[in-house]
């Protein structure tokens, strides 16, 4: 399946991924409605589930609010590729699931509304528009682990039941 | 190899005699926090858990702080999920009437010594990092996680040394310290890194004034942002503290990833523009540019404490706030408030026109209490002036020191505080 890009520049906050006046609820479908909704407000319109989101440097910049992660991710964006996450973010998607991809190569060579086509397995993006292909920067093991698990709740589960199976 | 600050607590945390950068570790957590807008997620989350208990009552601590008192009944849902589950886990939490803003209200509690690994959802957790404790924000699932295991996964981060050499003039406060430091390394110039601040500048710093150093550090993309512990710290320390604690030094070989030092006399009073907290120019030069105003806000995590209210009242003592300007005080915590009102802060603001209220978050990220209008200009005391930071996408939010903020209520634009107060002998 092929996924249409969503572009936006550097610095997106968080603040601007999702206002707090709409934290007032944990529900994906409630919180994806207001997606981007600051740097584009016809976002969660154009938006199909599989897209792509691209993002500048700093991406997810600001709060900690996994409102961010949890509303992208309800959106039914596939994936983020960008030149470079803020931690607090880039650690909040990893524990929800919410595929996050390093490669500020593949991100100067999207442009709005192109084909792409991500690999998460290899982190390999192909632009089928361009026909350029990237490879993003790969993920310590460790993480990779916790994406296997299908986020940091499965993963720690799964330790906390080895460690009463062996104790 | 020599350690840094970061990584000698880190080491103590997880067992290890070292520990360098890049190195991940499972990590004891001394104090873990969440609030209003992260505390639903990570209830929800530590259910998925299957854990019965939380690892210790004492040491998990939810405060409601960012929508309080309820907003709405959406957000009075929020208040009642948390106090819920407190109740029923029997941590401690903070009601309203007690509480304020966690940042203020925790290492004010004693919840916070030096020393400790503690962890918080929300980006602002840092501030304790000025305790010379190893503070870190962290989303819902880590907090989640952090409950019910007590433990944290952690990369190691490289440390960044900040030096502030000399002693700052008359106007200058820590705030323009770290707007400055902003504004030179960039939203993203720390990202992933520990910040370690010293200096001279540092030395005669009260702790309400290192609190807004470290606090800002998240707008920096730091990690933390730790200072080194002395008697100004352990006076502060000694008559709250809940529990022992543990004073670690960086060894004089440790390895810092980059050191930036800065003269701190010649830090003049900063104000971060729109729409980023690292789009900083002087405040003489923005003064020139006759920016009109028409609210200002004294509060927040970053400049509520006892020493920025005194500071704002002395510029406004006698005064008034200037015609179509609304001016909004918000003292960080309640038992702040009753300082404030003991020393007659309170009677100060109120007499100059300002408006003053209970301890909250509020306006500082546009939740309610005083948010902007399209087009709106506000002069503010907190960290971030994102776009819709504070109310629609198209109001400004200028982030400033508390004496420069007072003397914009006064005036109705943004000037530099001798405008309104006269040239002060030094």
């Amino acid at each position: 399946m092929t996924s249409k890009a969503h572009t936006f520049g550097d610095h997106i906050d968080t603040d601007q991924i999702i206002p707090a006046q709409y934290l007032v609820t944990t529900d994906p479908a409630q919180l994806a409605m207001h997606c981007m909704e600051t740097p584009d407000p016809d976002f969660v319109k154009r938006v199909k589930p599989g897209d792509v989101m691209v993002g500048g440097v700093n991406f997810g910049c600001g709060s900690s609010r996994e409102h961010a992660p949890i509303s992208i991710k309800g959106a039914g964006v596939s994936c983020v590729v960008a030149k470079s996450f803020a931690r607090i973010f880039f650690r909040n998607s990893i524990n929800l699931g919410l595929p996050v991809l390093e490669c500020p190569e593949a991100v100067d060579a999207i442009e709005a509304g192109d084909e792409l086509d991500v690999d998460l397995s290899t982190g390999t993006i192909r632009n089928l528009t361009t026909e350029q292909v990237f490879t993003a920067k790969p993920y310590e093991p460790f993480m990779m682990e916790i994406i296997e698990a299908g986020g940091l709740v499965e993963y720690t589960k799964q330790k906390l039941a080895k460690a009463a199976a062996t104790s | 190899m020599g350690m840094t600050l970061a990584e000698k607590i880190l080491a103590a945390h997880c067992g290890r005699k070292e520990v360098t950068p890049g190195d991940l570790i499972n990590a004891k957590v001394d104090l873990v926090m969440a609030n209003d807008v992260t505390a639903p997620i990570a209830i929800d989350q530590f259910r998925n858990l299957g854990v019965k208990e939380v690892f210790d009552k004492e040491r998990v601590v939810f405060v409601p702080s960012h929508f309080v008192p309820a907003r709405d009944i959406a957000t009075a849902e929020q208040f009642k999920v948390m106090r819920d589950f407190a109740k029923e886990a029997g941590i401690v939490y903070y009601e309203l009437g007690q509480a304020g803003i966690e940042h203020i209200l925790l290492p004010w509690k004693g919840h916070v010594v030096p020393g400790d690994l503690y962890c918080g959802a929300d980006s602002h957790t840092p501030t304790c990092g000025a305790l010379g404790a190893f503070a870190c924000g962290m989303g819902s699932t880590d907090i989640a996680v952090a409950m019910a295991t007590g433990e944290v996964w952690m990369k190691v981060p490289a440390t960044m040394r900040l030096i502030y050499h000399g002693k700052m003039p008359f106007w200058t406060r820590s705030k323009d310290l770290i707007l400055h430091t902003i504004g030179k390394i960039g939203t993203d110039g720390a990202t992933y890194m520990a910040m370690q601040f010293e200096g001279e500048a540092l030395k005669d710093m009260s702790m309400d004034a290192r609190f807004t150093m470290s606090n800002m550090v998240a707008e920096a993309g730091g990690k933390t942002g730790m200072m080194l512990v002395d008697d100004v710290t352990l006076d502060y320390v000694r008559p709250r503290a809940k529990r022992e604690w543990t004073v670690y030094e960086p060894d004089p070989d440790a390895e810092y990833i980059e050191t930036h030092e800065f003269d701190a006399s010649k830090i003049e009073p900063t104000v971060a523009m729109p729409f980023s907290p690292g789009n900083t120019r002087t405040v003489s030069e923005v003064a020139k540019e006759d920016i009109k105003i028409d609210q200002v806000f004294i509060g927040s995590c970053t400049n509520a404490r006892m020493e920025d209210l005194r500071e704002a009242a002395e510029i406004m003592r006698g005064k008034h706030v200037a015609q179509w300007v609304r001016c909004i005080v918000i003292p960080a915590t309640q038992d702040i408030f009753k300082e404030a009102l003991k020393e007659g802060l309170i009677e100060v603001f109120t007499e100059a026109g300002c408006q003053v209220s209970a301890a909250t978050c509020g306006p500082c990220l546009g939740g309610h209490y005083g948010v902007l209008a399209e087009g709106e200009r506000c002069v503010s005391t907190s960290n971030r002036n994102f776009p819709g930071r504070m109310g629609h996408p198209k109001a400004e939010a200028y982030l400033v020191n508390p004496p420069v903020a007072a003397a914009a209520a006064i005036a109705g634009r943004i000037v530099h505080p001798e405008e309104v107060v006269g040239k002060v002998a030094v």
